[in-house]
């Protein structure tokens, strides 16, 4: 085609573009697009009516003015005015105005709407195009409102051209996305659906877009698209390079539609019907199967397009998760491509790679590149690509190479771009926690860390050293002895003072018997780093003084002299002095039994998820946690329990030392105290679960002594009734349920209100006489049964009720109250008896208390990569509970709706009892056609997956 | 891919810009900065690909201009790249030997071809001949028009 003379007689807006290229400075270019812009303003305020050419060339300056960066405050009204004109040229450069220019300016839209509606309606091809790109460019809430119900029409009109039902898709497609609650398919689902079966390969390309966002969303409704896709990949798979004429690119056949299709296909688990999964497989395998086919072309654009298509195939192969051989062959396509000379392949090599490291059917496969990614993370001369290596040796990372790959990244850091170190020292700290087998390589790596990163250890990674020592007394002696020798060093990070005065000041006794590392060459070691440190280090070690003058007696006038000095005991900051005075003070009137209770050896710090993780996870956004375990985890949380937050650490403050910001504050622990000293705060029921009188049981307490024997012989002695038949069924009502109805017959109701925090629960129940007449000899017991009673030794909950008054007047209501405590797991529930006589009749029933298991259940939050991990780790047959069941309530859309692998459903958590904490993992897999789950449970002991499987597998 | 938008640079100077999530003027103007400097920055040879924000940056240079779409994450990088290549393609075939002063002299031009092949950052349609031949059909109607116009 031949040049189109250009800016076709628009010659003032040629001579303007030029003027603006020969200013010689930025000055000269605004001093020239002022006076423009004031002819312009000038020109369209004046009386005399500008034709249309005009205006459009006005309007196409300003445009350009704007496209420059500069702000445009006027001209919209004669845009608008063009693009309700009737000649193209106009229209068209009215419509661009407005697509550029205007997001949504509501005084604005009704006038585009106007001219939009016109166009629409005038069966012009070409101007219903214009029409639908700019709503599609401004894609305001009021164009969704107008425009939302007739678009479809469009779109599946028998006569509509081709061309505008491109537009119209992709423009249904720009509203679905702002006003989804506007676009509603309806009856046009199938229509649309069968759009993937068009002649016009364009209408395809276009209509798929908008069928997979609508799938993404609704899958069910459009689940039929799957076999039509399929069908259409398996044709344009198989096609010759030729056969498809202008949608071949670079010899390679519709790459953008199939790469579409392999995208839509990934809204959806695997195909059931076993021929359209055949059909499937077969395309999968041709694709990668053409990856080792040589080139039809050197030309780049080909092997992009070629290649594009294989990691869409391998992203869905990845989805489905399910077919190792796939898998396997995948991994080494990759392989392959990981010493590919072009650095976009082994950029994206290295990306794909790290979601298969998480398979576990291709984990293995992954491990044995472990080479090439090291040599990657070496040489690669792209700081992008370096990231993506060091991002998959920390997916394919486990036990087996751990420690290779924590070396690696060790080194890495040395020379490691500063704009990744962060992020790389936490994934070193967090590998290294993770796979320690033996907990000195554990803290080698940390101070390591610190030496060759310190500035980029943060506050959370020196935490958790100080927190795995402490817990664990196998590496206190190895950690003291290390840090003492990291602080030998002239010159040494400040994080590394702080860790060292931390660890001396606790364990520098298990050292101390070796002369080279006396108390007083500890004590001076670390006080020669001390005019250096900061205030917060300094303030730290400051308690590790007085930590040494309760652990070593013969240090404390060393000590007492320094914390004497005026540069302590004066100190201008007031917290050092307030320490200072302290700390002298308390070793000098304190007894050595006083002094050792209060500078006692911190006690172990609950385990809970490392805050390292949680940090990294901050760093990488929502994305580094599959969308579906965190929902499902909150979820499953929010419903299971009644999880509150963790109480302040008062009884770290007062083992620590008596300043108002004890070391433990130092730590920045706060959250992780333990439950028990937690100080009332408002609005939680739970704050002293197990004290005397609870908020709501004066009464009850007040009748405590009396009660049993005060009860009429007769009742008691009655023996309870057997559990109702209706128990069990009442019970499941309350797996995922706190509060609500328990029982209701003629006579009664009860009510229950419970909550939950770690091991311990509180439940009231209410019980309200329905009649008018009083009930007398009210009594109720909680009772064992089963495994249960006959572990009586070793009981699996401590209940304690409260007495409730033998008298319920008519209509009156009274109020009981339980506590709970989970020593170890247990599958049965206690047993509530009642008993009490209703018009000189005795009634007498026993219902289960609905105390279940996964009421101490806490979620845990877990990358999709651990929660695999630990899945493979409890692969015991014991360990694992299943259950396949129909679904009883159908399958919730609420539920399904947003989830990207709707297949799969996980969640993850802890059990906490008393005795121990069990950590489970769950997968729910629901089959939408045939309204089934299956539901897998792992966890470290039998009965709790068990239990829990019996317990869920009612709730769906 | 859903671009969520591309635009043209060279030596800092922005040509083209579109934009397909609606976002306001005054973080249009930061982020473009600041994606100019990250972009200009690169070298030679480096990958084409680059994680900004949230987002995916593929670009491509073509003699002095870079172009540049931010794509969301699950996006396929190498389509993207390609979606460069034939708009490039496009640009080429309609100006015949496009350089960088066809897309200054016309601008709109230039949009009104992107618009005719992406929509609301989506392909309209990967055939060349059909996006061409949409064009065509415009700037005969425009000739229609104008002679029209000069019979007035």
């Amino acid at each position: 085609m031949p040049a189109v003379s250009k800016g076709d007689g628009m010659r003032g807006l040629a001579v303007f573009i030029s003027d603006i290229r020969n200013c010689k400075s930025k000055e000269a270019e605004i001093k020239r697009i002022n006076k423009e812009l004031a002819n312009i303003r000038s020109k369209f305020k004046g009386d005399k009516a500008l034709d249309g050419y005009s205006k459009k060339k006005y309007v196409c300056k300003l445009l350009f003015i704007f496209l420059l960066g500069h702000d445009i405050d006027f001209g919209h009204m004669e845009a608008v005015n063009l693009l309700s004109s009737n000649k193209y040229t106009e229209k068209q450069i009215g419509y661009l105005f407005i697509s550029v220019l205007v997001n949504s300016n509501s005084e604005l839209i009704r006038l585009i709407n106007n001219g939009i509606k016109n166009d629409l309606s005038s069966r012009n091809p070409t101007f219903m195009c214009l029409a639908l790109h700019c709503i599609a460019n401004v894609g305001s809430r009021e164009m969704a409102e107008a425009f939302a119900g007739e678009i479809p029409r469009i779109l599946v009109a028998g006569d509509t051209m081709d061309s505008v039902k491109q537009s119209a898709a992709l423009c249904l497609l720009r509203l679905y996305k702002t006003s989804p609650d506007l676009v509603l398919m309806g009856e046009w689902t199938s229509r649309v659906v069968h759009l993937l079966n068009d002649q016009h390969m364009g209408v395809v390309t276009a209509a798929i877009s908008l069928i997979t966002c609508l799938s993404q969303k609704n899958p069910d409704e459009f689940k039929t698209c799957v076999s039509l896709a399929v069908s259409r990949l398996s044709r344009i798979v198989s096609s010759a390079s030729t056969d498809l004429q202008d949608y071949t690119y670079y010899f390679v056949p519709a790459p953008w539609l199939s790469c579409k299709l392999l995208r839509l296909l990934q809204c959806y688990p695997p195909p059931e019907d076993g021929a359209v999964k055949g059909r499937l497989v077969e395309c999968l395998e041709t694709i990668l199967n053409k990856a080792q086919e040589p080139p039809k072309s050197k030309k780049v654009q080909h092997s992009n397009a070629k290649n594009a298509i294989l990691f869409e195939a391998i992203a869905l192969i990845i989805h489905y998760d399910s077919e190792p051989n796939l898998l396997v062959r995948a991994c080494n396509q990759l392989g392959q491509f990981l010493q590919h000379r072009e650095t976009n392949l082994r950029y994206l090599a290295l990306e794909s790679m790290c979601t298969l490291a998480s398979s576990e059917f291709s984990h293995e496969a992954v491990k044995t590149h472990i080479e090439t990614v090291i040599n990657a993370l070496k040489t690669e001369r792209d700081v992008s690509v370096r990231q993506r290596a060091a991002d998959l040796l920390y997916a394919m990372c486990d036990r087996s190479n751990a420690k290779q790959i924590v070396a690696e990244m060790l080194s890495y850091l040395e020379t490691a771009d500063y704009s990744i170190r962060e992020e790389m020292v936490l994934k070193v700290a967090i590998l290294a926690e993770k796979y320690a087998v033996d907990y000195s390589w554990y803290v080698d790596t940390i101070l390591n860390l610190i030496r060759i990163a310190g500035d980029y250890v943060s506050e959370e990674v020196w935490y958790r050293v100080i927190q795995i020592v402490i817990n664990r007394d196998d590496v206190q002696g190895y950690a003291a002895k290390t840090v003492f020798e990291a602080l030998q060093a002239p010159a040494c990070h400040e994080n590394m003072v702080k860790v060292g005065g931390y660890i001396l000041g606790e364990f520098g006794n298990l050292i101390a018997g070796d002369p080279r590392s006396s108390p007083l060459v500890q004590f001076n070691l670390l006080h020669s780093k001390f005019h250096l440190c900061s205030v917060p280090t300094r303030a730290l070690l400051l308690s590790a003084y007085i930590k040494f003058i309760n652990l070593f007696p013969e240090t404390k006038s060393t000590i007492q002299e320094v914390l004497r000095s005026d540069s302590q005991i004066r100190n201008s900051d007031v917290e050092l002095q307030q320490r200072a005075v302290e700390y002298l003070k308390l070793s000098s009137i304190a007894s050595t039994d006083v002094l050792a209770t209060v500078l006692e050896e911190m006690p172990p710090f609950p385990e809970r998820e490392s805050s390292i993780l949680a940090k990294l996870k901050k760093k990488k956004g929502p994305g580094a946690v599959s969308s579906t375990e965190q929902e499902d985890g909150k979820r499953e949380g929010g419903e299971l329990n009644g999880g509150g937050e963790r109480g302040a650490d008062s009884t770290i403050a007062a083992s620590n030392a008596s300043t108002p910001s004890p070391s433990a504050d130092l730590l920045g622990l706060r959250s992780s105290g333990p439950v028990s000293a937690a100080p009332p705060s408002a609005g939680s029921l739970l704050v002293d679960v197990f004290s005397e009188a609870g908020p709501a049981a004066p009464a009850a307490a007040v009748n405590d002594d009396g009660f049993l024997s005060s009860a009429p012989p007769s009742v008691v002695s009655e023996d309870p009734a057997p559990p109702m038949p209706q128990s069990d069924e009442l019970l499941h009502k309350f797996v995922c349920k706190s509060n609500g109805v328990l029982f209701e017959n003629q006579l009664l109701q009860i009510g229950v209100k419970s909550e939950y925090r770690q091991n311990l629960g509180r439940m009231y129940l209410f019980y309200g006489n329905k009649t008018s007449v009083q009930f007398v000899s009210f009594s109720t017991s909680v009772t064992y049964t089963g495994e249960l009673q006959s572990h009586i030794h070793e009981l699996s909950l401590n209940v304690q009720t409260k007495p409730v008054e033998p008298l319920v007047e008519g209509g009156a209501q009274v109020q009981q109250v339980i506590n709970i405590e989970c020593l170890t797991d247990f599958s049965d529930a206690p047993l509530l008896n009642i008993k009490f006589r209703y018009g000189g009749a005795l009634q007498n029933l026993t219902l289960k208390l609905p105390v279940t298991v996964n009421k101490f259940f806490q979620p845990t939050e877990m990358v999709s990569h651990d929660f695999f991990q630990r899945w493979k780790q409890l692969s015991q047959p014991q360990q694992e509970a299943q259950k396949i069941f129909k679904a009883s309530h159908g399958m919730d859309k609420e539920v399904l709706k947003g989830k990207r692998i709707m297949e799969n459903f996980v969640c993850a958590g802890v059990i906490q009892t008393k005795a121990q904490q069990v950590g489970c993992l769950l997968r729910l897999e629901p089959n939408a056609q045939a309204q089934m789950y299956r539901l897998t449970l792992r966890s470290s002991k039998d009965t709790v997956s068990k239990r829990l499987c019996d317990l869920l597998a009612e709730q769906f | 891919a859903k671009s969520s938008r591309s635009n043209t640079v060279r030596q800092g100077k922005l040509r083209l810009q579109k934009w397909y999530t609606a976002t306001a003027e005054r973080d249009k103007k930061k982020m473009v900065r600041e994606l100019m400097q990250v972009v200009l920055a690169r070298k030679p040879k480096m990958c084409s690909f680059l994680e900004w924000r949230d987002l995916k940056i593929v670009y491509k240079r073509y003699a002095s201009l870079y172009f540049c779409c931010a794509v969301e994450e699950q996006d396929n990088e190498l389509i993207t790249l390609e979606v460069i290549h034939r708009f490039v393609e496009l640009l080429d075939k309609y100006f015949g030997s496009v350089c960088e002063l066809d897309i200054i002299f016309n601008f709109e031009k230039a949009y009104f071809i992107l618009d005719e092949f992406l929509m609301g950052g989506e392909i309209q349609d990967t055939s060349k001949k059909s996006v061409l031949k949409a064009i065509e059909q415009a700037d005969l109607l425009q000739e229609v028009c104008d002679v029209h116009l000069g019979l007035l």
